[in-house]
């Protein structure tokens, strides 16, 4: 495990292992370039946030880092290339939750967070106590479990979602990559979302997110800063530097302000004539 | 609680088809005969019992067992394409390999000089017969479902799919009818089978269906997780390792198979392939693994009864099978956009 862990790269902002490593990336959607030669590195056991104004690339970055897009350049994961994983072998370790995938209506909560389990099942085999018991567990932490009988398709948008980040956590990968989480969470459910990733990173495990809501942003523990496809920033949440990046990407729009030990983003009105 | 409701939905199927499997033998071209009775009547007519027996074996049953075959192979053809190209709308005729099947068949005929074979010959010739035109209807599928993933650069755009699929079923629909120009003598054959029809269907018919099906269904089987997996969105089945490439190539594989075979045997039956897996998943919600059997199950009962109904409306005249599931089922076609209009408009609101 601590083989696996050492970083080939370049070595986390933190000085923990890396777990997930970009060099000279770029890609490409529809012909058109949408990343240019990012370098970066992810630290292990701790939660990431990838903020920028739309079209900056995020979920670009993010797919790429979870090798769900073609790509130039190297991308590593837990200090192995990508490519070099088998594909069953890197799902174990690596988690994916897309935004506005196509969803299951048919399947039931139950076996939409039992396809998780895919990865870690013999290609016939029926689910196996711990399958049972991954799935009992991320069903109980997304507070879907009680809906498992019922079918996606009853479900609104958020309850959908939950019921996906669910999907997410059976696979109990080291590596949970997550773009857009929050969409359709009202506030009770974002903030549960919130308790849920910090007790993962408690865990040990690594969590990667791509964020809209700044504030929520503000709570990982670092941040990645993009703008016009490039990143123009990595650092801790609480830095001053990390705050000016962010302020500085949105247009110095917004401003990043402290509020009872927690950083806060408002909108900063428009000055000049 | 889904899975019992499963296994008692697939119960019910059957026992569906077994009774109209009974009405089947039994309903002929003077309209309802019990010619079971005579079968086991002691001290019955000898002649007639022997007329019975004739008529029930040799005709009746394969017939009735080959518009089940036919049916189920057509449900789970349309269980395949629904889940993988993660369309409700999809269907194997809509995509366009029904069109190449028939195409398929119509060279076969040509070719081999009008289809003398089809009704007489012997049992081996016949089955020979059977699989070559079955081998060519498969290739066609093959080639025509193939075509329209190229027309409309693969199975994301909805619409796009649904096109390509209509273009590729005209025009083939037109290459097939060339075809017959130049030879005329398959005419005959080749126009019930346009119609679709399980009155050709004979023993060697039922059993090669059967035989396909079986395959199908296990390939199906093993490849259920899959479509799963594919119901999450692309991405999330790459993520979680599944092998997309071959198993999709695999699975394309096993629904022209599927299609050709029926489309070889009974001609050109619409609607049983969409049909069937909807009515399945309205009534029960449960993984593609159920959903392959029970559609297959569905679509076997759906032509046995239409198949019966074709038979029995206007007898001692018959209908092709096929009209009337056409007719049915594009009114069933109508109320399903009808509802998914609603269900949409309602979701804008």
């Amino acid at each position: 495990m601590s083989a696996l862990l050492t970083a080939t790269g370049a070595a986390g902002t933190t000085g923990r292992a890396v777990a997930l490593a970009a060099q000279g990336v770029c890609a490409r959607l529809g012909g058109t370039p949408v990343l240019h030669d990012i370098t970066l590195a992810l630290p292990g056991g701790c939660w990431t946030c990838v903020v920028g104004p739309n079209g900056a690339g995020k979920s670009t970055l993010l797919k790429v880092l979870a090798g769900l897009l073609p790509h130039d350049g190297r991308v590593a994961l837990l200090g192995r290339p990508l490519a070099g994983w088998p594909s069953r072998q890197r799902a174990r370790q690596l988690a994916w939750l897309g935004q506005n995938e196509a969803s299951a209506d048919d399947l039931t909560v139950w076996d939409v967070a039992m396809l998780g389990r895919l990865p870690h099942q013999a290609w016939l085999s029926a689910p196996s106590a711990a399958d049972r018991a991954a799935v009992e567990h991320a069903l109980r932490a997304t507070h879907t479990w009680d809906w498992r009988t019922r079918s996606l398709g009853q479900l609104s948008g958020g309850e959908r979602q939950r019921v996906l980040l669910a999907r997410a956590l059976a696979v109990q990968a080291q590596v949970l990559l997550m773009d857009e989480p929050l969409a359709n969470l009202d506030p009770p459910h974002q903030a549960d979302w919130l308790d849920l990733v910090q007790a993962l990173v408690r865990e040990g495990k690594t969590v990667v997110s791509v964020l809209h809501e700044i504030a929520m942003a503000l709570h990982a523990d670092e941040l990645v800063v993009m703008a016009a496809g490039r990143v123009t920033h990595q650092g801790a949440c609480a830095d001053a530097a990390t705050h000016r990046a962010l302020e500085a990407v949105f247009d110095q729009r917004i401003a990043v302000h402290q509020l009872q030990g927690q950083w806060v983003v408002l909108p900063r009105p428009v000055t000049g004539p | 609680m889904n899975a019992r409701r499963a296994g008692g939905l697939l119960v019910a199927l059957l026992l569906a088809a077994l009774g109209l499997g009974v009405l089947g033998i039994s309903v002929g071209s003077a309209g309802f005969e019990n010619l079971l009775g005579p079968l086991w009547q002691a001290g019955a007519d000898p002649a007639a019992t022997a007329m019975a027996q004739q008529i029930v074996w040799d005709i009746r049953l394969p017939r009735t067992l080959g518009a089940w075959t036919a049916g189920a192979l057509l449900g789970l053809a349309g269980a395949l394409a629904q889940g993988l190209f993660r369309n409700p709308l999809a269907d194997p005729f809509l995509l366009g390999s029904a069109s190449g099947a028939s195409l398929g068949v119509a060279l076969a005929l040509a070719a081999m000089g009008g289809g003398v074979g089809w009704l007489g010959g012997g049992l081996a010739s016949s089955l020979g017969w059977r699989l070559g035109l079955t081998g060519a209807a498969f290739v066609g599928a093959v080639l025509a479902v193939l075509l329209t993933l190229l027309l409309s650069r693969g199975v994301q755009h909805t619409l796009r799919l649904l096109l390509a699929g209509v273009v590729v079923g005209v025009v083939l629909g037109a290459l097939t009818h060339l075809v017959l120009l130049f030879s005329p003598e398959s005419l005959q054959v080749m126009q019930s089978f346009m119609l679709g029809s399980t009155s050709f269907v004979g023993w060697p018919a039922a059993g090669l269906m059967a035989a396909v099906w079986l395959l199908c269904a296990l390939a199906a089987w093993l490849l259920a997780r899959v479509l799963d997996g594919l119901s999450l969105g692309e991405a999330t089945a790459r993520s979680l390792g599944l092998p997309l490439g071959p198993m999709r190539a695999a699975l394309v594989a096993v629904l022209a198979l599927a299609t050709g075979t029926a489309v070889a045997q009974t001609g050109l039956i619409a609607f049983v392939g969409l049909a069937a897996p909807h009515l399945v998943r309205s009534l029960v919600k449960t993984t593609s693994r159920h959903l392959m059997l029970l559609a297959s199950a569905m679509g076997g009962a759906l032509l046995m009864a239409a198949d019966a109904l074709a038979r029995g409306l206007v007898a001692p005249q018959e209908l092709p099978v096929g009209v009337l599931t056409a007719v049915l089922g594009g009114g069933y076609l109508l109320g399903l956009m009808q509802r998914s209009t609603r269900a949409s408009s309602g979701g804008q609101r």
